[in-house]
């Protein structure tokens, strides 16, 4: 990993700040639902921060973002609040949601978050839609779709990705290919290693970028972006990572290998920023101590504010089905 | 007043509100200059509103809606037209799990204006891809509206509140309508959703119809006047909302019911009708509720099985003599 001339300190620090927030983040919500406080079920984006942070690192703060069921990610590298985050996940009124949602459904539209469906590969027409929005209403924003390897078998990712190639839509598709679709494989599901190389069939560019490597991650983006925001049209970007954790609450993932488990995990995404930014002097020990515990009380406070606010009322179930 | 035909009346709707708003824009297959619309709705739209706003897509009906469902979360008002109501399978995803539940799901944030134009109903010998009618879906899936015009007038007034409002509607056209004429003012005016319409005045019967059968239903109500009976013809013009009041103020008047719809009969529209009825009115029935609907089956191509299957308007008397 090679840190890029064109990012200032304050920026590393941020991203690395990001991802740790992510990671904390995440573990934390694995913790509370190991004490049984998360209802429903959960999908952890442990090991893949390096996608959502390279990404949103490249948006401006009025581009969009479209996520999935595995979305947490998403939403906080997008700028959204913690405590509201985690306030849904725990189904509380004071979430993002109203407490409508949960997990796989936060969305916050004041920071261009449109939220995360949770039908594999519906959002990327939704995604291509925003940008069509962008282009009619010359706003100059960009959309970043997120999706995973799964959802690009679906025929939302050819009729999508088609549309937004045929229109030049200011979109960029991010397929974050963590190997496994649930427990299937890559290679049961397809043919082809490379996902990108699908973009050829829509006369758009294709890009396969270590999704474990933030900088490329982010180089990748801010390419596509600018293409994107210059008007030329959309990128389909594959970001190859992998997920520390099963699939869902339930997973074991024992379909994994345990030297495949091993290899991935050697090449976390926060470890190797983090030895980087140390080998180039941008931070020292100590400075990352005091991030992560900077961060460590965010998140406790996070968790107090959720646990203390309230359920919706029951009745609540009937509002909001309407405009 | 002048008449101008359905077909018309929408094309206005269309028009007015792209001159009114400039968030509407039209997307669907075939709807712009080079074909108008497979029943020609759109036709000339393009010329006037340019391709951006009257946009052609690929065969993509999936992609269609969701790409409208983007659309309308971020500020603009799609107008997607399905160019046969069966295809509304194809984008079954982005109608019942998105457009209908974004805003729900995310606690109310999302606007979702947008309207899906399509139609549906037989009678044109096009078989069981082309002709059913599925209104009955669309009402049970909770954040969608569904409106069902049957003429000029409340086609243009339903469209025109379709795309100011701002929830996702399964706007149902029939294609037997398309030509139809009937009188519709110069002068703006919207058609409020929940609000049925009596189609004719009636003391002995009330018969509840949409679309095609409102005007099975206005003849059926010609011939037994002929005989003495008096039939009230309730349109409801839009089945979500739904505005029971008039059903069952209807039946108040009357005792009796029959419900009409051009859709199957289990678990359709004139089940739902029926039931409000014996729910919230029971006590006010002279007589069994009757139904005339479609038998269970597809469309079928052949002319003789498409008319079997399609209620008509002896269906319609049929019915009523047996409760009167």
């Amino acid at each position: 990993m090679t840190l890029t001339a064109n990012l200032t300190k304050n920026k590393l620090v941020e991203m690395y700040k990001m991802m740790v927030k992510i990671r904390l983040f995440e573990e934390k919500v694995f913790e509370l639902y190991a004490q049984n406080l998360v209802p429903g079920t959960i999908h952890l984006y442990t090991g893949q921060e390096a996608v959502a942070v390279g990404v949103c690192s490249a948006l401006r703060k009025d581009d969009y973002i479209t996520s999935t069921h595995r979305g947490h990610g998403h939403c906080i590298a997008k700028g959204a609040e913690i405590k509201r985050v985690m306030a849904e996940i725990l189904g509380k009124k004071t979430g993002y949601c109203k407490g409508k949602g949960g997990s796989m459904h936060i969305a916050d539209f004041n920071i261009g978050m449109l939220g995360a469906t949770a039908v594999v590969g519906a959002g990327i027409p939704i995604a291509a839609g925003a940008a069509l929005s962008i282009k009619l209403r010359k706003t100059g924003q960009v959309v970043a779709c997120f999706f995973g390897d799964g959802a690009s078998n679906q025929g939302t990712f050819h009729e999508g990705i088609n549309m937004a190639a045929i229109w030049q839509l200011p979109v960029i598709f991010v397929c974050e290919n963590n190997l496994y679709a649930m427990g299937t494989r890559q290679s049961i599901a397809m043919k082809i290693e490379n996902i990108a190389d699908r973009a050829t069939a829509y006369g758009i560019p294709g890009v396969v970028v270590d999704g474990n490597d933030v900088l490329a991650v982010y180089e990748a983006a801010l390419s596509a972006v600018e293409r994107a925001r210059r008007d030329e049209g959309p990128t389909l970007i594959e970001c190859k990572t992998y997920r520390h954790r099963g699939h869902s609450r339930v997973d074991p993932a024992k379909y994994r290998p345990k030297e495949e488990v091993e290899a991935w995990l050697a090449k976390d995404p926060i470890k190797q920023l983090r030895e980087r930014l140390l080998q180039s002097t941008i931070l020292t020990e100590v400075e990352i101590q005091r991030i992560e515990e900077e961060v460590s009380t965010e998140i406790e406070e996070a968790v107090k504010y959720s646990m203390e606010s309230p359920y919706p009322a029951p009745q609540e179930a009937l509002e909001d089905v309407y405009a | 007043m002048r008449k101008i035909s359905y077909r018309e009346a929408l094309r206005e709707a269309l028009r007015e509100e792209m001159r009114r708003n400039p968030a509407v824009f039209l997307l669907g297959e075939d709807i712009g200059r080079y074909w108008g619309g497979a029943f020609k709705v759109t036709d000339g739209l393009a010329e006037e509103f340019g391709d951006d706003r009257v946009r052609d897509t690929p065969i993509s009906e999936n992609a269609i809606i969701g790409v409208a469902v983007g659309a309308a979360i971020t500020g603009m008002r799609p107008v997607a037209e399905i160019m046969f109501g069966d295809l509304t399978a194809l984008a079954m995803d982005q109608i019942a799990n998105q457009a209908a539940k974004l805003r729900y799901m995310f606690g109310g944030q999302a606007k979702v204006p947008l309207v899906i134009r399509t139609p549906f109903g037989g009678g044109v010998n096009i078989a069981a891809h082309h002709s059913q009618s599925l209104e009955a879906w669309f009402m049970h899936v909770p954040g969608l509206y569904v409106a069902v015009p049957s003429t000029p007038y409340d086609a243009k007034g339903l469209l025109k509140a379709a795309i100011r409002g701002n929830n996702p509607v399964i706007f149902c056209e029939h294609k037997l309508l398309y030509h139809v004429e009937g009188e519709v003012p110069e002068e703006d005016y919207i058609i409020p959703f929940g609000v049925a319409d009596i189609k004719r005045e009636g003391e002995d019967v009330t018969v509840v119809a949409t679309l095609c059968m409102v005007h099975k239903a206005l003849k059926a109500a010609e011939i037994l006047e002929a005989e003495g009976v008096s039939v009230e013809v309730v349109d409801p013009r839009t089945l979500t909302p739904l505005d029971k009041k008039a059903i069952i103020n209807s039946v108040k008047k009357t005792g009796r019911l029959v419900a009409v719809s051009e859709d199957c009969k289990t678990a359709g529209v004139t089940a739902e009708i029926a039931a409000i009825v014996a729910e919230e009115a029971i006590d006010y029935l002279d007589a069994p509720i009757k139904r005339v609907a479609e038998p269970d089956t597809p469309i079928p191509f052949s002319p003789p099985l498409e008319q079997y299957v399609i209620p008509n308007e002896k269906a319609i008397v049929k019915a009523i003599k047996e409760i009167i």
